[in-house]
């Protein structure tokens, strides 16, 4: 039974790193899993893909998506994205699968701990110019923005892909 | 010069064998040459040069800061860098110039590390290269054939890292031995005052022991990483290499981590809550691309973030918003917050049961072809991607990719060790065995210039698309 030592095959010859040598070396072949002798690693998956194992879900409504939209503020831009959102809920269904009953919640695995906040002091600041220096849009030293307290426009006059659905 | 590990770097720089400048003017003569690989989005070759001059100013005086002076490095480009344009790949930061060092940066360039430039990424790192949030590190690091260290999450600063999960990523470590890893990680961990989310634990920088006995060592086989899809290639490697530990002494034993197979999909919710979070903050307002839309506040910020985003983003911004609805939150955002908790403890009960180490592939298989790769989309490919690399994360552990052998195709494969919490030091004794033992080769930097130029001609770039 062929044996595969994994150092001496790729061990390379002491004056080999100078010479010219291909990018790649020879294709190394590497044996399947001996099928006789006992293997420490499980020879077949242990468990197999999820395919489309929760019920069909409904649609997410074009409110919704609406709602998405104004939240985010981001678009869906076209059918494919929201396509995307649904690919999504069906993929976090799998969620449901788990048995969570008892179990808490986790925010951080550093749950255990006290972390460490500083002081309520003021060290540093007065940088004022070069914060500036990154905005587009200032006037002395204030950071401009457009009216506010004017929402978007409704889905009807908003010009996104939601508005034919 | 170019194929050396970092110490011997630094050991030719001591007696003079090599100069700073000589070493850096190297690097940025191969990056030019390998430009059509698209792997810098920024050089900064003027401020590089400087340093370099500095730090051999260092070194003629005798005095050099340590190990990392003179040594080029490279940093991501979602690692802020003062003076230094970061753009996270994305069109919403192009021409972002950070007014700070993110603090790893700064610890890395107070080594007297020469900084050559910002390296690419999936936009925002909602993909698979660099910082480590799912697997970034390691995965690359697997299919390139160097080592990735994915550190335990607290131990590493992320003050400066744009963060994607907030209570997830990590600064990642991509050297080209363990050793190396163990070096530069002795430079940047330790507590931050700036990110509340380092342990305050007095962390002491390590050297790495020559181990030549295992026998004292527990390896746990989990074995729901034989993953739906793991090559026949990888899985040899896997059972090679724990014959290797067993033959040597150790107790190899298998365990079970049951939660594994819903590693993916808790994360898929938990991330694209947290980037609904954290991407609100690019309005166009104080930094960052801003549209000409001035109707209102609203429509400029949204006209903004459809200009600056990409699909991905755009999608995932969306999907958490959708998770973090009032009538989701519950079963979705906190029903991933309890799976999260239950693949945590299923690593907690393997290592209370005297387990040490946990052997794992790192991939399914060896680097998929670029037009094989573009055909899936995004959330099917870091479904395949991730499945590995993603738990450990999840449950904050530290883990690391060493190279182990070339597939039939040639193409680099790696191994994954993960071990317990702030216990880096054991975990990367025994990677640094396991190197030895395997004696990957090194790549052959000065082919890569004329191999395969052609294909990439016609390539789109990868940021700013």
């Amino acid at each position: 039974m062929r044996t595969l030592y994994l150092g001496r095959w790729l061990r390379a010859a002491p004056g080999a790193a100078r010479e010219r040598r291909p990018l790649l070396p020879p294709p190394v072949r590497v044996p399947a899993a001996r099928a006789a002798s006992p293997t420490q690693v499980p020879p077949r998956p242990a468990w197999q893909q999820g395919e489309q194992r929760s019920p069909p879900q409904q649609k997410v409504t074009v409110e919704v998506l609406d709602h998405l939209e104004r939240l985010a503020l981001v678009d869906f831009r076209d059918s494919e994205g929201v396509e995307r959102l649904q690919k999504a809920i069906q993929f976090a269904d799998q969620l449901h699968e788990v048995n969570t009953d008892g179990v808490e919640p986790m925010d951080s695995v550093l749950e255990d701990r006290c972390l460490y906040l500083r002081e309520d002091d003021v060290t540093e600041g007065n940088c004022t110019k070069e914060l500036l220096k990154n905005a587009r849009e200032k006037v002395e030293e204030y950071f401009v923005a457009p009216p506010g307290n004017i929402p978007l426009p409704k889905l009807e006059e908003r010009e996104t892909f939601l508005q034919g659905s | 010069m170019l194929r050396a590990s970092l110490r011997e770097v630094s050991a030719a720089l001591k007696e003079g064998h090599v100069t700073a400048t000589e070493l850096c003017q190297r690097c940025l003569s191969l990056i030019k040459s390998t430009k059509f690989l698209n792997a810098y989005i920024t050089v900064a070759e003027e401020t590089a040069l400087k340093q370099a001059e500095e730090s051999e100013k260092r070194y003629r005086r005798g005095q050099p800061l340590g190990v990392l002076d003179g040594i080029p490095i490279a940093v991501k480009d979602n690692f802020n860098t003062a003076g230094i344009e970061t753009t996270c790949a994305s069109n919403m930061l192009k021409g972002y110039v950070s007014p700070y060092n993110a603090t790893v940066v700064q610890k890395l360039l107070d080594q007297g590390a020469v900084l050559l430039g910002k390296t690419n990424l999936d936009e925002f790192a909602m993909g698979a290269l660099g910082s480590d949030t799912g697997g970034s590190t390691r995965n690359p690091a697997a299919h390139c054939g160097v080592v990735g260290l994915k550190p335990t999450y607290g131990l590493i600063s992320r003050h400066g890292l744009i963060p994607l999960v907030n209570s997830m990523d990590v600064p990642g470590i991509l050297t080209r031995c363990v050793d190396d890893a163990a070096v530069v990680l002795g430079s940047l961990a330790g507590h931050d005052p700036k990110d509340s989310t380092t342990i305050q634990d007095n962390f002491k920088p390590f050297e790495l022991p020559n181990l030549t006995d295992v026998s004292k060592f527990s390896i746990g086989i989990p074995k729901e990483y034989h993953a739906p899809g793991l090559s026949s290639e990888i899985l040899a490697l896997w059972s090679k290499a724990a014959d290797l530990f067993k033959n040597a002494g150790a107790k190899v034993i298998e365990v079970s981590l049951p939660h594994t197979r819903y590693s993916i999909v808790c994360y898929h919710v938990l991330c694209t809550a947290e980037v609904a979070s954290n991407m609100a903050r690019f309005d166009g307002l104080e930094y960052g691309h801003r549209s000409d839309m001035n109707k209102s506040t609203e429509s400029m910020y949204a006209a903004t973030r459809r200009e600056g985003f990409n699909d991905v983003v755009r999608g995932r911004i969306l999907s958490g918003n959708y998770f973090l609805l009032k009538q989701n939150y519950e079963n979705y955002f906190i029903k991933a917050q309890k799976v999260r908790r239950l693949i945590a403890n299923d690593f907690v009960k393997v290592f209370r049961s005297g387990v040490d180490i946990l052997l794992t592939p790192t991939t399914l298989s060896d680097a998929v072809p670029y037009m094989e790769f573009i055909k899936e989309d995004n959330r099917t490919r870091s479904t395949q991607d991730d499945i590995l690399t993603q738990a450990a994360n999840m449950a904050g552990l530290p883990a690391i990719n060493v190279p182990t052998a070339l597939s039939e195709r040639g193409l680099p494969v790696g191994l994954q060790f993960i071990g317990r919490s702030f216990q880096e030091k054991q975990l990367l004794t025994v990677a640094k065995w396991f190197e030895k033992q395997v004696k990957f080769p090194m790549i052959q930097l000065e082919e890569v210039k004329r191999h395969e130029h052609g294909v990439f001609q016609h390539q789109k770039s990868a940021s700013f698309s």
